[in-house]
């Protein structure tokens, strides 16, 4: 029973459901209408894609810095020894992950909307409204809202691995907290946030759901551009061209950051 | 000071992460159209309950996931014992093919799959949903089941045949017991990935067979309603009611074998 031959199955799902897939997108980005050509890379190379791929880029960048700032002292709390509640508030952060990421951002929306929650507070004060919604700046930070756990749970997975032994000889070595952080804690906890960048990332990087919610088509993402191409203008061979690109890049920063084994715990980890 | 500094670096973030889920709760409750509460109502959920395209989503959901979350543990199970007894550069292929679905990007997912359905023209309905939800679920079944079998002592098995037992029943009696607490958890994480899923779905759907998060979409893409508020508060509050319960349950069980 315990056997090779168990996985026959799986292999088959597989070979049908995720390679043939795959090689269809290489296949269309290549041919039209039977024809090689390279017609859909070059179709690419227009400034207004190439510039919908740099802003793509800048944005899942921005975004994941700011995640990285704001979730590294978090995690650095959360596995100090003084907190009393911090699996509560461990368990808090992490919840978010198993909630519909379509509703989270949806919330959001309706707070920062011109006749929202945050709006109605303003003129209810006397104070003018703000027009937080339908931006580049309402994007990232829905990236950030979206996508902090998957940069809080990696680091802090990695800092309480720190074996505390080597924090203490640091400070007996005459080293004060500033040096110890720098040169103990935040080298070893590297392998957390390398996850964490990527997990934050790639996400950040393909979405279209959260620029259409809140970039109100105003924000044309790569992910926007590729959902244009398969609902819409139904341009396979471009779409899967972008695809192609995308998969490209993402396996390039993959490599880059040497972690494949890293996305064991992606969506897991509360278990 | 600095204890204080700390508290409130962690109560900001916390507010920002629950107030608009909070908010979109009170405002399920609340018999204005716009965020400005006017008093208690439960129209926002007669709404929901009386909307058919609604209802008939919601059970488009929760069948989709239970069909696909059970087949994506039985192919997933049998999967990973399957890579377990690999050894060398066949464990490491299907590893990699394995991989795959976790590392691209939704929308390649999505949208491969969708042009696979239409070059082999099965019409774009239930199937083609369930058959894309099994695809990106059955990598987390193998990887939750893979550790279990890891763990596990194959001498067991073993004895197990050596005092006559069958393959099958050894099976039964000594593999599964074992693999059986990553099992369930791979089928919880598939059930959750699939009524969470809306990017897959969205290039897979068919025409009238719309899941929750899509047709939550496409009420949301025209503006603010408080119907998606209500429909919202349901599916946080059962996720949390899920979550607070099994964990309950694995603290409690960590108890009873500490003792």
């Amino acid at each position: 029973m315990n056997k090779k031959s168990l996985a026959i199955p799986y292999l088959i799902w597989s070979a049908l459901f995720i390679i043939v897939p795959l090689l269809l997108i290489v296949y269309f980005s290549f041919f039209q209408e039977g024809q090689f050509s390279f017609q859909s890379y070059q179709k690419f190379l227009e400034p207004y894609y190439i510039k919908a791929l740099w802003r793509s880029v800048q944005l899942a960048f921005f975004s994941t810095v700011i995640c990285l700032i704001v979730a590294y002292p978090l995690a650095m709390l959360l596995s100090g020894k003084e907190m009393s509640n911090k699996q509560v508030v461990l368990l808090l952060v992490i919840l978010p992950m198993w909630m519909n990421s379509l509703l989270r951002t949806y919330a959001w929306a309706s707070l920062l909307e011109n006749t929202g929650v945050i709006n109605s507070l303003l003129q209810g004060i006397g104070l003018p409204t703000i027009k937080f919604l339908y931006g580049d700046k309402a994007v990232i930070f829905g990236m950030v809202y979206n996508f902090f756990p998957f940069m809080v749970l990696p680091i802090y997975n990695a800092l309480c691995k720190i074996d505390p032994h080597l924090v203490e000889a640091s400070y007996d070595l005459g080293a004060n907290k500033v040096t110890t952080f720098r040169k103990v804690i935040l080298p070893l906890s590297m392998p957390g946030v390398v996850t964490g960048i990527v997990m934050v990332f790639m996400p950040a990087l393909t979405t279209f759901l959260i620029t259409r919610l809140l970039g109100g088509g105003k924000v044309m993402l790569i992910g926007n551009i590729i959902e244009e191409q398969f609902t819409r203008t139904r341009d396979l061979s471009f779409g899967s061209a972008i695809s192609m690109i995308l998969m490209v890049l993402v396996l390039l920063a993959l490599t880059f950051l040497g972690k494949k084994d890293s996305l064991d715990g992606k969506g897991g980890g509360l278990f | 000071m600095i204890r204080w500094l700390k508290k409130s670096y962690i109560a900001v973030i916390l507010l920002v992460m629950y107030a608009p889920i909070a908010l979109l709760m009170i405002f399920s409750f609340n018999a204005n159209r716009l965020p400005v509460w006017k008093g208690f109502t439960l129209d926002w959920y007669t709404k929901m309950f009386n909307d058919a395209g609604i209802q008939q989503a919601f059970m488009y959901t929760l069948l989709i996931a239970l069909v696909s979350s059970l087949c994506a543990t039985v192919i997933g199970t049998f999967a990973a014992m399957g890579i377990h007894r690999m050894r060398g550069w066949q464990k490491k292929c299907v590893l990699y093919v394995t991989y795959i679905p976790l590392l691209s990007p939704d929308i390649v997912i999505g949208i491969s799959l969708m042009m696979l359905f239409s070059v082999i023209k099965l019409p774009f309905g239930l199937p083609t949903l369930i058959i894309s939800h099994i695809t990106f679920s059955i990598p987390y079944v193998i990887l939750s089941v893979m550790p279990r079998l890891q763990q596990m002592n194959y001498n067991l098995y073993e004895a197990a045949l050596d005092l006559g037992a069958t393959p099958g029943y050894a099976f039964k009696k000594v593999i599964f017991p074992e693999i059986m607490p990553g099992v369930i958890a791979g089928t919880f994480i598939a059930f959750t990935l699939s009524i969470d899923d809306f990017v897959v779905s969205f290039f897979n759907k068919g025409a009238g067979v719309d899941t929750l998060p899509i047709k939550i979409y496409s009420m949301a893409r025209k503006g603010v309603n408080p119907t998606i508020n209500a429909i919202s508060t349901l599916m946080f509050t059962t996720i949390i009611v899920v979550l607070v319960a099994t964990n309950l349950k694995a603290s409690r069980k960590a108890k009873d074998t500490n003792r």
